[in-house]
């Protein structure tokens, strides 16, 4: 057909012919194997609520989430529940759509998220098993932007809505050994036992410069060096989602005795 | 059709004789970056010697029509794809290895061991032949990788594919790790000293 390889002709079919093969090609892989990967991302969500509890243990993740783990939904506004089948709620879906979202501008978007659900998953840990009815552990999921990336966690808190049980980093694009770091454990551990609110209720965790955390403090966290803006990312996204257009509604409700009855 | 001994020499060739890393000196990024755990650096090691296998052998099956002009291009977008495949096939079967590598699979295409071997072979070479070097060229990537890791992950964590060997004193045992060997700059000692070795036994290697 072509008498040349280097005619304008043939360059533009080859590179034509080339590309629709490689795009049916990728596509082609990307919706066949697209089923797995939403069932391994569904379980690896699990798996992190699990560790920000502390109840992971071994890989029966499926059997310890059912087990241990009550999944519901929270009117953001109101601090109430919401009576809607978790399974069915798409969370990461519903905080881009605009009309089951607020948008945040200026000094409201303090984590950079632009904008947030206005019905939110929570979890309730129970270490003994659900039908026990001991609570153990409410599990927030919280987000916000870093240096490069919006970082997702599971944020633990004590049956009193203000004492931190664990922080579980689980999704984000940071730089690896800088502010990848905040997936570390040995970092993270930092935050158990310290406290969300102040006194007067207000938010309250600061994270310093790296070594001026005041190890008696219930607030003071110390920051990650060489990773002073993922730091203030982690920083913004707890002042974000303890304050009013976060789960400050919700947690209030659960500090004046919402969830007495278990 | 290629002869037993020059499928041999293209297969295991490059892991001691021509290794891409040690003689070469290509890929040394994600060398240092997925060598920390053994696990790792094996998922890696596999996915670029099927990624580095099969574009040579695609590109070697089209270089009579490749247009000179845009043949890097060619190559790329090929490269491109088997590596978003790759990246796609781990994420649904290795979800855990996949997360860890995160971006590093992404960057087997800038990888310049796969791009190397598309140039400088699979565009003068039947196919099959080309086929045959990129699993040699891969073997050979994958290979250093593993005495890298093995060494960072026994003196780092003391497991070996995650299996306790040295108990470390954090757990109550009495190792106490090399930190240094977890960060990448140690990879860059073990790669050096690696190539030292290598070239002392194969004084053939050493530039003049």
């Amino acid at each position: 057909m072509f008498s040349n390889n280097d005619s304008i002709g043939k360059t533009f079919f080859v590179v034509i012919a080339l590309c629709l093969v490689c795009a049916v090609f990728v596509a082609t892989s990307a919706v066949q194997l697209r089923p797995k990967q939403t069932e391994n991302k569904l379980l690896d969500a699990q798996k992190n609520i699990l560790v920000a509890t502390g109840l992971l243990s071994g890989d029966n993740v499926k059997e310890l989430f059912t087990k241990h783990i009550q999944e519901r939904l929270v009117d953001m506004n109101t601090g109430e529940f919401v009576d809607m089948d978790p399974a069915k709620y798409d969370y990461r879906k519903a905080m881009k759509a605009p009309e089951t979202s607020i948008r945040l501008e200026g000094a409201d978007d303090k984590a950079s998220i632009k904008s947030r659900a206005n019905v939110a998953p929570v979890y309730f840990a129970y270490n003994d098993g659900i039908e026990s009815g001991k609570l153990s552990a409410i599990v927030l999921p919280i987000h916000g932007y870093g240096l490069w990336s919006t970082m997702h966690a599971f944020l633990a808190l004590d049956k009193d809505g203000n004492t931190i049980k664990g922080l579980n980093y689980y999704e984000h694009a940071e730089t690896p050994g800088l502010g990848g770091e905040i997936q570390n454990p040995k970092w993270v551990a930092q935050f158990v036992g310290k406290k969300l609110f102040d006194e007067a209720g207000n938010p309250a965790i600061k994270i310093l410069k790296p070594g001026n955390a005041v190890a008696t403090s219930e607030h003071d966290v110390d920051g990650l060096s060489g990773a002073t803006l993922t730091s203030n990312g982690v920083q913004h996204t707890f002042e974000f989602w303890t304050g009013a257009k976060g789960f400050a509604p919700f947690l209030t409700k659960v500090r004046d005795g919402a969830l007495n009855n278990g | 059709m290629a002869s037993a001994k020059e499928i041999k020499s293209l297969v295991f060739g490059p892991v001691f004789a021509n290794n891409p890393i040690a003689l070469q000196v290509l890929g040394i990024c994600s060398a240092l970056a997925v060598t920390t755990k053994l696990d790792k650096a094996l998922v890696m090691g596999i996915a670029l010697t099927l990624v580095t296998a099969f574009s040579s052998m695609f590109i070697s099956m089209i270089r009579n029509h490749i247009p000179s002009s845009v043949r890097i291009i060619v190559q790329m977008t090929i490269i491109a794809s088997l590596v978003i495949v790759v990246d796609q096939v781990l994420k649904a079967f290795a979800y855990n290895v996949a997360k860890e590598l995160s971006v590093f699979v992404g960057l087997i295409i800038t990888n310049c061991i796969v791009m190397g071997r598309a140039e400088a072979y699979a565009m003068k070479s039947p196919p099959l032949m080309s086929f045959l070097d990129g699993i040699g060229n891969g073997l050979g990537y994958t290979v250093l990788l593993l005495i890298v890791a093995f060494i960072r992950e026994l003196f780092g964590s003391g497991t070996v594919f995650g299996v306790e060997i040295l108990p470390l004193i954090s757990a109550g045992g009495w190792y106490q790790p090399m930190g240094l060997l977890l960060m990448p700059p140690s990879a860059f000692f073990i790669i050096g000293l690696f190539i030292w070795v290598l070239r002392t036994f194969r004084p053939e290697q050493v530039e003049k």
